[in-house]
């Protein structure tokens, strides 16, 4: 698997070429809880770094998802209409939210790494 | 639901079994209470439809109000002597309630917006005749117990329980739990009370709740509160259950939240409580706020509180704009989420009257986007009440 970089908001990203695929870590599906619908980006619609990308709805409460990187998205996780749970099942894998064609690589490397991130959800507790 | 605070969180005296068995604590209404354990929302939502659920509720207001201080020595007019002092407050018939008989109704401001809404339970027992039990929502107890006390003068005497624990056991199991622990409550009526005791603490038991199942709130001392609860706990059928999966079942009910779908600013008439004011209370009046009741009655209310469903699976949230068909916004939801039970989003919501009628299509903006939606029943899933046989 490729290299996964993270943000605050608890979202990760990994890079192919210029295509990034994004998802939220097992961390904040945790937080979440049961995950009930996650209402997804148009084809074709550009994000900025930080900027909304998704909504992901549990049972108590509505989450934003945010891009880390700027760029266009290019795929989204159909399968997350029918199958909302795969998101608590698999975070990190099978409940992918979307893809970006990224428009600017120096992002990458404001993010933080997987160490970066495992230090930080410590923190958190 | 959680709401900002001053001061230091308050604990219930099941605090320390909510950490234990692993519930994600989170501030509400002053308390630190749990949200969820380890089950998660969902499920503990489904477990309750399906067997039985332990909630601590706790952080909600109990008391007993007194009129029987030396003012009435004759047992047969204690009940009418305290009702009266109490109707002055609300809008419920307490007159009329029977020993051991509980009812809900609201405390109205002069207006007749909703102070607060409660259940008010004669006590059974001929000593406590003359006496009311008296459940208050936890983020409105300290302003709801100053203003009885404000308005009963030397006429009666509020009696606050704060060492009391409330938990309330709910679903289709929780008389078979229940009567595991407490023999006799399988034979309660829906909406009565019974004394227990345990050694020398006494419980007072009550066939009620808030989530449209079968099942009791259950007030106990709070020496004894964590083993009771332990014993509960031991049972197979139940499963502790967070405020989460109680917002969610309660709204799948059509029951109200106090602060979101009715608060001062909304009548009893509008918030689609009519059913809870007796012919003789809408008649003769005689508590706050009565004549704006008495007319939204004989005009009809503005505004009405109705249950909304949904074509897509996004849920709307509390806050949200309802359309009609033509784009005008026509109410707010005050309610909004997903229906574990029924696997779809619901919410409710105020609309103008005009279009308050069921199957009344509208629309509801989430995000920009427009959800196609319908006014619809509640409950939105069968209240399953215990009814005798």
């Amino acid at each position: 698997m490729s290299e996964r970089r993270y943000t605050k908001d608890h979202e990760w990203i990994s890079l192919n070429g210029d295509v990034a695929t994004i998802g939220i870590t097992p961390y904040a599906a945790q937080q979440l809880g049961d995950v009930v619908f996650v209402d997804l980006p148009l084809l074709g619609k550009k994000v900025d770094a930080k900027g909304e990308a998704a909504v992901v709805e549990s049972v108590k409460a509505a989450s934003e998802v945010y891009a880390p990187m700027s760029g266009e998205v290019v795929a989204v996780n159909d399968a997350l209409t029918g199958e909302p749970a795969k998101v608590n099942a698999d975070p990190a894998g099978e409940g992918w939210f979307l893809k970006l064609k990224i428009s600017n690589r120096g992002e990458w490397d404001g993010l933080m790494t997987d160490a970066q991130y495992q230090s930080y959800i410590k923190e958190l507790g | 639901m959680a709401q900002d605070t001053t001061g230091p969180l308050r604990r219930t005296p099941l605090y320390d079994l909510h950490r234990e068995l692993g519930a994600k604590m989170v501030p509400f209404a002053g308390y630190e209470m749990p949200v969820n354990y380890p089950l998660g929302i969902l499920k503990e939502h489904l477990h309750t439809r399906e067997k039985a659920g332990l909630f601590d509720v706790s952080h909600m207001g109990q008391a007993f109000l007194f009129g029987w201080n030396g003012v009435q020595k004759d047992l047969d007019h204690r009940h009418p002597y305290i009702a009266s002092v109490i109707e002055h407050l609300v809008p419920g018939d307490i007159l009329n309630l029977k020993p051991g008989q509980m009812r809900y109704t609201q405390l109205l401001n002069d207006a007749g917006g909703i102070m607060d809404d409660l259940m008010i339970t004669r006590p059974e027992d001929e000593p406590g005749q003359g006496s009311l039990f008296l459940v208050v929502n936890a983020a409105t107890k300290a302003e709801d117990f100053e203003h009885i006390e404000r308005h009963i003068h030397d006429n009666a005497v509020l009696s606050r329980k704060p060492d009391r624990a409330l938990l309330a056991l709910q679903g289709p199991r929780a008389v078979d739990v229940l009567e595991t622990v407490l023999p006799g409550v399988a034979a309660m009526a829906f909406m009565h009370m019974r004394w227990f005791s345990i050694g020398t603490q006494q419980l007072i038991v009550t066939r009620s709740g808030y989530t449209g199942e079968d099942g009791f709130e259950i007030s106990v001392p709070e020496a004894i509160a964590t083993d009771f609860a332990r014993t509960l706990l031991r049972h197979p059928d139940t499963a502790a259950i967070g405020l989460g999966a109680r917002d969610s079942l309660r709204l799948e009910a059509g029951l109200c939240l106090y602060g979101h779908d009715i608060d001062q600013q909304t009548t009893p008439i509008e918030a689609a409580l009519t059913w809870s004011i007796s012919k003789r209370r809408r008649e003769a009046g005689g508590f706050p706020g009565a004549a704006k009741v008495q007319a939204d009655l004989a005009a009809g209310p503005a505004r009405q509180r109705v249950g909304l469903r949904f074509d897509g699976r996004l849920p709307a949230r509390e806050g949200a704009d309802i359309v009609s068909p033509q784009g005008a916004v026509i109410g707010k939801v005050t309610s909004g989420g997903f229906a574990p039970s029924l696997n779809a989003p619901v919410a409710m919501g105020y609309v103008d009257r005009a279009h308050a009628k069921d199957g009344t299509e509208i629309g509801v903006i989430v995000r920009g986007q427009t959800l196609t939606a319908r006014v619809s029943a509640m409950p939105f899933v069968p209240k399953r009440f215990h009814k005798p046989s």
